[in-house]
């Protein structure tokens, strides 16, 4: 089940960006079902540290399973403000809920002209559709 | 891995259709399109280590020799001894160059026909298999496959007969009621002619063998291609209550590098000789001359410059094929195979290292995608089962 208004990059990250209590812009980063089910077999979750800055498009940490190991792409400019030190040493509980549980990390949006590139539900399942019929 | 220099459309094993039809998920492997998992890797090593897992091989090149002259021209090819071999008898061999570079790693097996005649069959790596027929027709022109007396019928086999691994503890209980011949008193590296007591054999015969892949108790079994897709399909009902499932390459390449099994392009290469990939017990030095032997006389006597050996990381990382091994600041050498192995839940791999840095315990450190992780070296194979008789 995918909540509402998220977003998607089309490297399979999720993104669901929120103001803060003091208006600030955070950004959840997470995996999605479909990345998910495509890896099997997850082995380690490679996060980077909180203060790192990060930039949309560009590798921020690691996921691996048996098969292959893949580069983390942030969907947004900014720096990280907390990491989910929780889903790394529970990879089933992540595929189980991989928007719940399984975040990744926060990132404060340091440049929301970006956002708007993401691809909605619809864009990303057409997406997911066209790379199984691949 | 590079691609073959001419182009050809993947070829499809007589087992395709079900393989799609059952969620097996298709990579190109060898020449072939082939399912890499069918659900999980992880869950498919485990049902192969507590069960049986069931995977199609039919990928593997079979070469068939007859004739008065066919242990004699075997024993001039392959590195281990041949003539001797007794009848229904397996032996894993090599096939090296000129040099000594392992050209392929097979099985040869030693069997008599319906009409008492023998014959051997030579199975051979797929991504080997072009390699090896023209190694082998290079040194069988028509002038010695003619010899009076000495007559050798070489033919590839390979698209006839469809070729199934069974592996796990079950395997016994899975394949006795679908062979007439009695499987536990088969031993290791025996092999039978059997007939298929399933009525989608139409009584045809096959060959069956107490050999695999897996570090597992096991057998492979050839059969005809036009008939494989039945006896798969029953050989996996049949199965269900022993917790029988289809198993991909995934999982085959995991079981492989827990038991510390070498793989043709990983630990095995042209420019590796069997001194360094730990197998000078497949090459016997004092019978035949076979192409290579000489240079592995010589090769014997050197020092060697690297040795296989097998490594654990701490981490959960995995270190694939391609890193570099370091032993301070030096690089010391590459890691040829790597996983994050399911049974042990430990990151394992296999490489190449300066013979004095192969002793278990040397700590070395593998710079896996730009971070250096620790490596210890450690006593191949990583996993070993608990013996059960035989």
């Amino acid at each position: 089940m995918t909540p509402a208004n998220i977003r998607y990059t089309k490297t399979h990250e999720w993104v669901r960006v929120e103001s803060n209590a003091t208006g600030a812009k955070i950004a959840t980063v997470g995996i999605t079902a479909f990345a998910l089910q495509a890896l099997t077999d997850l082995v380690f979750i490679g996060l980077p540290e909180v203060g790192r800055a990060v930039k949309a498009g560009e590798p921020f940490g690691e996921v691996e399973s048996v098969k292959a190991v893949s580069d983390l792409y942030s969907p947004v400019d900014g720096q990280v403000v907390e990491v989910n030190a929780a889903v790394a040493d529970d990879l089933e509980h992540l595929v189980r809920d991989p928007y719940g549980f399984g975040w990744f990390v926060k990132i404060a949006v340091s440049d929301e002209s970006g956002l708007g590139q993401l691809l909605d539900e619809a864009a990303y399942q057409k997406q997911c559709e066209e790379e199984l019929s691949e | 891995m590079h691609a073959t220099s001419i182009a050809r459309p993947p070829l499809k094993t007589p087992l395709y259709d079900w393989h799609l039809a059952h969620g097996g998920r298709l990579i190109e492997f060898g020449g072939w399109l082939m399912p890499v998992q069918y659900t999980s890797i992880i869950e498919e090593h485990r049902a192969t280590r507590s069960a049986v897992g069931l995977t199609d091989i039919s990928h593997m090149g079979r070469l068939r020799f007859e004739g008065p002259g066919a242990a004699v021209f075997l024993a001039e090819l392959l590195t281990r001894r041949v003539a001797d071999m007794v009848l229904n008898q397996i032996r894993y061999s090599l096939v090296t160059n000129d040099q000594g570079g392992i050209l392929d790693d097979v099985l040869v097996g030693y069997y008599h026909n319906a009409y008492g005649q023998p014959f051997y069959m030579v199975v051979v790596n797929a991504s080997n298999h072009a390699k090896i027929k023209t190694w082998v027709e290079r040194h069988l022109p028509p002038e010695r496959a003619e010899r009076p007396g000495e007559e050798i019928l070489f033919s590839d086999v390979s698209r006839l007969w469809a070729m199934l691994a069974i592996q796990g503890p079950r395997s016994v209980d899975l394949l006795q009621p679908l062979v007439d011949v009695d499987l536990t008193s088969m031993k290791y590296y025996k092999g039978a002619q059997v007939r298929i007591l399933h009525p989608g054999a139409q009584r045809q015969g096959g060959i069956i063998s107490r050999t695999g892949y897996t570090g597992e108790d096991g057998f492979e079994l050839s059969i005809g291609s036009d008939v494989a897709p039945a006896i798969w399909a029953a050989l996996l009902e049949a199965g269900k209550s022993l917790g029988a499932v289809p198993v991909g390459l995934g999982a085959r390449d995991t079981l492989r590098l827990e038991a510390g099994m070498p793989l043709y392009g990983h630990e095995l290469a042209e420019e590796i000789d069997p001194f360094e990939a730990g197998l000078e017990f497949a090459a016997h030095l004092t019978g035949y001359d076979f192409p290579g032997r000489d240079a592995l006389v010589r090769l014997g006597q050197q020092p060697r410059r690297r040795t296989r050996v097998g490594l654990e990381l701490p981490g959960r990382r995995i270190a694939r094929q391609g890193a570099v091994i370091f032993h301070g600041q030096e690089a010391v050498g590459a890691v040829t195979s790597g996983t994050f192995a399911p049974t042990l839940q430990k990151s394992i791999a296999m490489g190449y290292v300066r013979p004095e840095l192969s002793a278990p315990g040397t700590e070395l450190s593998i710079d896996v995608r730009g971070r250096v992780e620790p490596a210890r070296v450690v006593q191949l194979p990583f996993y070993r089962r608990l013996s059960k008789g035989s």
